[in-house]
């Protein structure tokens, strides 16, 4: 079925331009023009079609959903939600805020927040083109228990004494009067016209926010494919150094991409042979933590918090890193 | 006279939308003071969860995305 991309680029860079496979360049051009036309009529397709049926989904439902669940089914359905619900990061403060002053604990709001830069439509369809389903199942496992553990772990040492005073008092005042979700949801049943309104503008929305990643992402990663050497990763970054690891999510967190920017340079790094934990993990440290974030986080919580939150990141995904790494060989 | 309260965190969306407010009112001869709102508490306390979002006169009319001129028209009648 992507066939047709491969047979596109080959006849623009090997045909029409005149460059041959064998040269660099010409192995670097083709892989750039294969993947950005793939992942872009992809991205339309899926956008599109995904807008359609969650048109009725909105964050103020998502609240109303997650208000008043006991906390075991809240982390997971804060997850879950995460993963579906889409948000631009600009909104990730007043949905914090609204979460919390609807009375969520602060653990099952940061599941959600968590895990929505990690999985969405966009990264799953890329990750399935470029990866395959395995792989793509497995990190939408795996960005899902971040998000549960961490907003459990959260929770557990009682984070919401370090938000910053004014969103502490809205979470008490709101967990007092218990009168969470007090607004009505609309009607599920959308027009097919209003669905088809919302998945057009949504899908030019999004389009237009991600196409420059796409172009960066692919671009970073035609430049891996067809330059680095082949071993080269392999013997210098692969899996006899634990330390790689580790060393890969301190590279992740300068380096601030959404999912889309950074998946086809995972794509050319795997093929390289870095090995799968160590992709993994530095994908999800530059989606998932990033100083931007935190410094908008600042905001809502103290910088102990922050601090606490950061350093969370840092271990899990080097865990995650190192669990991959350990397991690849094995499955 | 109209108060318009834009709020957002500052994303370049609720620029354009405090924009296209100005620019709104000024062409139609509305006379109407348009701010900005950047503060979370703020926020928070009209709890908008999607921004931008517009307050006029006190009221949340709108929340999430840039509005179109005819939810102007209908808010500046």
């Amino acid at each position: 079925m992507f066939q047709v991309f491969t047979d596109f680029a080959s006849w623009l860079i090997y045909g029409q331009l005149g460059l041959s496979p064998e040269t660099k360049l010409g192995d670097a051009l083709h892989f750039f023009v294969e993947d950005v036309s793939k992942i872009f009529v992809l991205l339309v397709v899926m956008i599109y079609l995904i807008a359609l049926l969650r048109a009725s989904l909105n964050i103020e439902k998502v609240r109303n959903y997650l208000a008043g669940k006991n906390k075991g089914l809240g982390y997971v359905m804060g997850a879950g939600f995460g993963a579906i619900t889409p948000f631009c990061s600009c909104s990730s403060i007043p949905v914090f805020l609204g979460f919390t002053s609807a009375g969520i604990p602060v653990g099952i709001t940061m599941s959600f927040l968590l895990t929505s830069p990690l999985i969405n439509e966009v990264a799953i369809l890329l990750l399935v083109s470029l990866l395959g389903w395995q792989f793509t199942l497995m990190y939408v496992l795996v960005g899902i228990a971040v998000g549960i553990l961490g907003g459990a772990f959260l929770d557990l040492i009682h984070a919401e004494k370090w938000l910053q005073s004014f969103a502490a008092k809205a979470l008490k005042a709101a967990n007092a009067t218990n009168d969470t979700a007090s607004e009505s949801g609309q009607s599920n049943a959308l027009a097919f016209k209003l669905r088809h309104q919302f998945a057009k503008q949504e899908t030019s929305e999004i389009f237009g926010r991600v196409w420059k990643w796409v172009i960066v992402g692919v671009g970073l990663g035609a430049g891996l494919h067809g330059f680095v050497p082949d071993g080269w990763i392999e013997s210098h970054l692969g899996d006899g150094q634990w330390w790689s690891v580790p060393a890969a999510v301190l590279l992740g967190i300068p380096l601030y991409s959404n999912a889309t920017g950074v998946i086809p340079v995972m794509e050319s790094l795997i093929v390289k042979g870095l090995p799968v934990g160590t992709t993994l993990a530095f994908c999800m440290s530059t989606v998932a933590a990033s100083f931007p974030e935190f410094i908008l986080l600042k905001q809502v919580m103290q910088w102990r918090l922050l601090a606490i939150l950061f350093i969370m990141l840092l271990l899990a995904f080097t865990l995650i890193g190192w669990i991959f790494n350990f397991l690849a060989p094995i499955i | 006279m109209f108060t318009v309260q834009v709020l957002g965190s500052g994303c370049t969306k609720c620029t354009k939308t405090a924009e296209k407010i100005t620019a709104y009112t000024q062409a139609k001869n509305i006379s109407a003071t348009v701010v900005k709102e950047t503060s979370a508490e703020v926020i928070m306390q009209y709890g908008v969860m999607r921004t931008p979002a517009v307050i006029i006169d006190e009221k949340l009319v709108h929340s999430g995305g840039i509005p179109t001129t005819e939810q102007l028209d209908e808010w500046f009648q």
